[in-house]
């Protein structure tokens, strides 16, 4: 049973914006230099991913992928307002956002 | 039958002594410590005693005959196919050994109270003087060579305490030391000789090596001399022989008795003992036999030679008793066991005489030790100036005084042993000389002339100490008469036949005619000595001008301690130190050790540059990643490689 | 067997991890964690003093074993059990334990509840290195004793602890790591870690000779270390110099030599005979290397260790002589080793408690301020130098003999030389420590001698050497029990390797 969806716009369209989505994603997270940019690049990852699992759920016509949709869109719920929060707190300690200057990770 | 012997007590008694005085002795009144400390020697001697009464003239309540063994129900060591017991025996041998140890311990025990009366360490003193007693008594009484080992290594510990008694002197505590570990290189032969005998006899019970060497004649030379050898290395050490002696010259700086008790009259002599428990190995490798007459004999000559010069007090007694000790060497050498013993017996009571006269004398000079600062202590100290005088004729090997017989009997065992046993007796001859000399000197310089140091008024000693002396000087006169013959039948029954001069080559009169040389040998060094000292007092000061290069040689005895520390000594320490501490283990295995945690290190320095700590490139890592693996999924390696014949197949399949 | 004999072994486990967690629990108040700590480990000891007891000395064999599926997959049995071999090792970890919390009870001034949980936990560690029968179980527990060991080093060094600490961490882990690997390629080949299976397995030839061999090179790397066997001495020195003495103690030794004869040997025999000719060499140069070096030391931790090396060096040389009187005086001397050295480290902790280094040069005529540490000092030097009827004799003759008459008359010759040297270098030290004039640091401080509680720890000591060197008849037959020779190997024909008793195993 093909779907009106896929009849008007063919599958791959949705795959190609599913990996251009990621792909800037990716992009962002790594040229971007202002903290919240690179945040907001990877919920742009995330929505790439979904799109891709929502494609595919529709495609095979099974629910899983639209249940795990579900579940990203919570982690990414509460990533926001757990990574906004740190933010605010680096931004308070060190009153810059640029992610080059945070590095004290290193060993 | 016999349950009235309980050898057990001999040595266990004055352990218990060493208990009490050791554990309590400081908090006990001087009076109990005194009592304990004589009750310990005094209770072993009588068991002795008795057990020589019943022994000898048959008065006691014992049945049995020696030899007497008591065995513990317990063994001590019972692993696999090895099992040592405890084990005592009582015979000929022990029982002669043992008089005179408990003896004279007994006597020197209660010279002692007198000696140390002021000492500090009064009741430690007395703690050691038992224990040395308990380790002596088990040495002399063991049943197997382990135990004898216990005696052995305990006579050495209770020497090592005693020698350092006087701990906060370097010097004594030094010489206790070098006592010690100059003992253990002897010990560890002795330990070879045990692990000889174990592996080749599968037993150390002397009783049980002596009959299994009887049954099988082809026990000679090879393995035999080598135990015996090993043995031997075990008795010079404790017995202060070439090439081992040189702790004992030092072990002087022990108080007086102990010298007297320890390094003259008994531990000292264990080796000649021991070799004489053994004597079953030596007589089965003529071999061994000929290098312990040559050790002895060497040694005799080699320290009379150095105490011509001593000017110590002790040192010349000390120099003497290894001189003597070198008789009784060479009297083994030849097979002459009881003779051997014979002159122990006599040696333990005229040499015991002679430190303890000396220690009366130094006494009663306040701690002058120095001979040159004596003279003219006839008339201040009568009664040590008459015992002394007996211990020096005996010494010197004068008629009718104890060491003439052993000597002579040792000279003419020697004399009969072919022409090598004529250079032997020679050597002993020399060395009578010189021991007449020496110890005439010692008797001139220090109780005639004039006093040398006026200012120190000398008072004689205590009776507490000079009976003990006296009832020395009776066994120095008398010891002897008991005469070889009687003697060595006695002790046949262990040490084997001794030579009979009635049946000998030479038969009688050459018996006498060795007797006569020896007297007139002693004769010539008493001359002498009284020439030089007594008519000329200035004549060796002379002698010791015109040959400046013997006479330092001498005075420095040989060099020998420099040479063994620039030997052994100095090269073992600087081994140690550099070739061992700094290359081996501080470069090269400190340095493998430094190289692979250094290797580590670098590792992790260069890993690290990728924990950069920025987040960005920690992202572009994991977007390179997991490209790579998606590569790695996608792409059909397998077959792509197929195209260039390399085929992959997974291990195992 | 009564309920208390099938789970004495887990109340020896259990009774000091439940002190662990009860001195966790409580505040670090006062003496508090020191008192829980002593009473555990005292309970502990009264605990394993019912093993000898009970031991079955006619049966044999493993006794009070608890055999338990713990883990399902992998197949991890909470296996335990006691023989001869473990029986006294463990009464000896029993007896080191209380005298531990006591040579602590005033060296450890601070954060004295980390430090009793660590040692506590150390303590099981140690009980179950001795008791599991299970390589897993065992593995765990060996990394266990590492653990708090090494933090402990680090926490309270005496000087530089975090770096003896990273030695020793360094120096013991590495080679736990092929062990690991060579447990799980057995456990992989099997599917067992059970110690008696896999020994049956092993004999049977159910293994390809080959990695077999690495097997038991990996097992044999990791014990020589902790032993320690020469050239892998370097953490010794080092970690003696800064653990605290309760935990120096018991750090060398023990631990790897039984390690060694239940594991190496136990499990591998053909491979420890092959391995034997150079342990043996290497036992004799560490012997004398260790006796040479520990002549030259100028501080008395170094010594004390460089000795250790050197009478640790004669118990491998016991075990790999492969003869019936040579590992019973071999385990002998493990016990002597285990007791004597401990006296030796509470004797001087004493010194370095009372005038704070460890430097020889400042001691000196000790003897006239601190007359009974100087009578204990000497009784214990004497018994670790082998004087006979002190305990250290009696492993020392039986290693001795045994090497002489059954494996090697040159080496065992070396060896005994060793004898010298070790008398040279332990009276060397008593005398410059405690003869001669007082030295300047000994005589500016008031004279403060051995304490009661002090007393009351190394007099038992002191008799005890004296007992297990005149009636070492009562640990012997229990050791008898638990000495295993490697079985001969006769090759008979290709393919097929029979295995015979040895003549001295059979002679029991």
């Amino acid at each position: 049973m093909n779907s009106l969806l896929s009849q008007q716009v063919p599958l791959v369209c949705y795959l190609l914006l599913s990996a251009v989505l990621f792909a800037l994603g990716i992009v962002g997270f790594l040229i971007k230099r202002n903290l919240i940019t690179v945040f907001m690049s990877i919920e742009l990852m995330l929505n790439g991913v979904n799109l891709s699992f929502v494609t595919f759920a529709h495609q095979w016509h099974q629910v899983r992928g639209q249940i795990f949709v579900f579940f990203v869109m919570m982690v990414a719920a509460a990533e926001a307002a757990v990574g906004l929060a740190i933010i605010i707190a680096v931004f308070r300690a060190r009153a810059t956002l640029a992610v080059d200057r945070i590095d004290l990770m290193k060993l | 039958m016999n349950g009235y012997l309980h050898l057990w007590l001999i040595p266990l008694l004055p352990l218990a002594g060493f208990l009490i005085n050791g554990l309590l002795g400081r908090r006990l009144p001087k009076p109990v410590v005194t009592a304990v400390a004589l009750l310990a020697p005094l209770a072993s001697f009588a068991i002795v005693a008795v057990a020589a009464l019943n022994f000898f003239w048959h008065i006691g309540p014992f049945a049995s005959v020696l030899p007497y063994t008591e065995t513990c129900p317990i063994a001590w060591i019972s692993v696999g196919t090895l099992h040592i017991d405890f084990s005592f025996v009582l015979d000929q041998l022990s029982l002669v050994m043992l008089l005179v140890v408990t003896g004279v311990g007994l006597l020197i025990h209660r010279y002692s109270v007198g000696y140390m009366a002021h000492d500090e360490g009064y009741a430690r003193y007395f703690s050691y003087l038992n224990l040395f007693l308990f380790f002596m008594t088990t040495l002399v009484l063991a049943g197997n060579a382990l135990v004898m080992f216990i005696g052995w290594e305990g006579v050495g510990l209770a020497s090592y305490l005693l020698i350092g008694f006087w701990f906060q002197k370097t010097t004594a505590a030094e010489a206790g030391k070098k006592a010690f570990i100059v003992n253990r290189i002897g010990d560890f032969g002795f330990l070879i000789g045990m692990f000889l005998l174990l592996a080749n006899f599968g037993t150390l019970t002397f009783s049980e090596i002596a009959t299994k060497l009887g049954q099988d004649p082809g026990w000679t030379g090879g393995v035999v001399t080598v135990i015996a050898l090993s043995l031997l290395l075990g008795a010079t050490g404790k017995s202060a022989q070439l090439p081992l002696y040189i702790w004992l010259p030092d072990a002087m700086e022990g108080p007086t008795p102990v010298s007297a008790l320890i390094h003259a009259a008994t531990m000292v002599t264990a080796g000649v003992y021991m070799i004489a428990r053994n004597h079953v190995l030596f007589d089965h490798s003529p071999f061994a036999l000929s290098v312990v007459a040559i050790v002895g004999a060497a040694t005799a000559l080699f320290a009379a030679t150095i105490g011509l010069v001593q000017n110590d007090i002790k040192r010349v007694l000390a120099y003497s008793t290894i001189s003597q000790l070198g008789y009784m060497f060479l009297a083994c050498g030849v097979a002459a066991y009881s003779a051997a013993i014979f002159h122990l017996m006599t040696h333990a009571f005229f040499k015991a005489l002679l430190f303890l006269a000396a220690g009366s004398v130094i006494h009663g000079l306040g701690g002058e030790q120095d001979l040159r600062k004596m003279g003219g202590l006839r008339k201040k100290l009568p009664v040590t100036f008459w015992t002394m005088t007996a211990a020096v004729f005996a010494i010197a090997g004068f008629f009718p005084f104890a060491g003439f017989f052993s000597k002579d009997a040792i000279l003419y065992a020697a004399f009969q042993q072919g022409t090598a046993g004529k250079a032997l007796w020679f050597v002993g001859v020399v060395t009578a000389l010189l021991t007449a000399f020496y110890m005439f000197r010692l008797w001139y310089l220090a109780f005639f002339g004039e006093s040398r140091s006026p200012e120190v008024h000398a008072h004689e000693s205590p009776w507490s100490m000079l009976g003990p002396l006296v009832i020395l000087a009776l066994l120095s006169i008398g010891g002897g008469w008991i005469g070889m013959d009687r003697f060595g039948s006695f002790l046949s029954a262990v040490t084997g036949p001794t030579i009979d001069p009635a049946t000998a080559a030479g038969g009688k009169s050459l018996d006498l005619i060795l007797s006569a040389v020896a007297v007139a040998v002693a004769l010539v060094g008493w001359y002498i000595a009284h020439s030089f000292y007594k008519q000329k007092p200035e004549r060796p000061a002379k002698l010791a001008a015109a040959m400046p290069g013997p006479y330092k040689v001498l005075a420095n005895k040989y060099y020998v301690d420099e040479i063994y520390g620039a030997t052994v000594v100095k090269p073992l320490m600087l081994t140690s130190t550099y070739v061992l501490g700094w290359v081996v283990d501080k470069a090269i295995l400190g340095g493998s050790a430094w190289l692979l945690g250094g290797l580590a290190t670098f590792a992790g320095a260069l890993l690290q540059r990728w924990q950069s700590g920025n987040i960005r490139s920690y992202a572009a890592w994991l977007a390179v990643g997991a490209a790579a693996v998606l590569l790695f999924a996608l792409v059909p390696w397998a077959t792509f490689l197929a195209n260039f014949g390399i085929h992959l197949t997974m291990a195992g399949n | 067997m009564g309920t208390i004999d099938n789970s004495i072994l887990t109340l020896i486990l259990l009774v000091p991890l439940a002190g662990a967690i009860l001195v966790a629990l409580f505040p670090d108040r006062a003496k508090l964690p020191n008192w829980i700590a002593l009473l555990t480990s005292l309970a502990t000891f009264v605990l394993t003093l019912h093993l000898p007891f009970h031991y079955d000395l006619a049966r044999g064999g493993f006794q009070f074993v608890v055999n338990k599926p713990w883990i399902e997959n992998p197949a991890i049995a909470y296996h335990v059990g006691i023989d001869g071999l473990s029986l006294w090792l463990v009464l000896l970890a029993g007896l080191l334990a209380p005298i531990g919390v006591v040579a602590s009870w005033n060296a450890i001034h601070s954060r004295r509840k980390v430090f009793f949980v660590l040692f506590l936990i150390q303590q099981t560690a140690m009980f179950g290195v001795f008791l599991s029968l299970d390589l897993m179980l065992y593995y765990g527990f060996w990394e266990l004793s590492l653990v708090p060991m090494a933090i402990l080093i680090a926490m309270y060094g005496r000087k530089d602890g975090p770096k003896a600490a990273l030695k020793f961490f360094l120096f013991t882990f590495i080679p736990s790591a092929p062990l690991l690997v060579a447990i799980l390629w057995l456990y992989a080949r099997t599917g067992s870690f059970d110690f008696t299976t896999l020994q049956t397995l092993i004999a049977y030839g159910q293994f390809p000779a080959g990695p077999l061999c690495w097997v038991a090179l990996a097992f044999l790397f990791a014990f020589a270390v902790k032993v320690p066997v020469f050239p892998l001495h370097g953490w010794l020195s080092d970690t003696y110099s800064e653990a605290p003495v309760a935990l120096a103690m018991v750090v060398a030794g023990k631990l790897g030599l039984y390690s060694m004869l239940r594991f190496h040997i136990g499990l591998f025999p053909v491979q420890a005979r092959a391995a034997a000719p150079y342990l043996i060499a290497l036992a004799v140069i560490g012997i004398l290397y260790g006796a040479c070096l520990a002549l030259v030391q100028r501080d008395f931790w170094k010594l004390i260790a460089f000795a250790a090396v050197s009478h640790l060096s004669l118990v491998v040389l016991g075990i790999y002589g492969f003869t019936f009187i040579g590992t019973s005086g071999a385990i002998y001397q493990i016990l002597s080793h285990g007791v004597v050295d401990g006296a030796l480290f509470l004797l001087l902790g004493v010194l370095y408690d009372r005038y704070a280094t460890s430097q020889i040069n400042a001691y000196g005529g000790l003897a006239g301020r601190l007359p009974r540490t100087a009578t204990l000092f000497v009784l214990t030097t004497l018994a670790m130098i082998g004087l006979p009827i002190l305990s250290g004799f009696v492993g020392e003759f039986l290693i001795l003999s045994s090497t002489f008459g059954g494996v090697s008359r040159g080496w065992a010759v070396a060896a005994s030389l060793g004898v010298i040297l070790g008398a040279a270098y332990m009276l060397w030290l008593v005398q410059r420590v405690f003869y001669g004039p007082q030295s300047d640091l000994v005589s500016s401080k008031p004279p403060d001698d051995l304490h009661l509680g002090e007393l009351a720890l190394l007099w038992p000591l002191a008799v005890l050497t004296l007992v297990m060197g005149v009636a070492p008849s009562i640990w012997l037959p229990t050791i008898e029990q638990g000495v295993h020779l490697p079985p001969l190997i006769t090759h008979s024909g290709p393919g097929f390797v029979t295995l015979t008793s040895t003549p001295m195993g059979g002679l029991r």
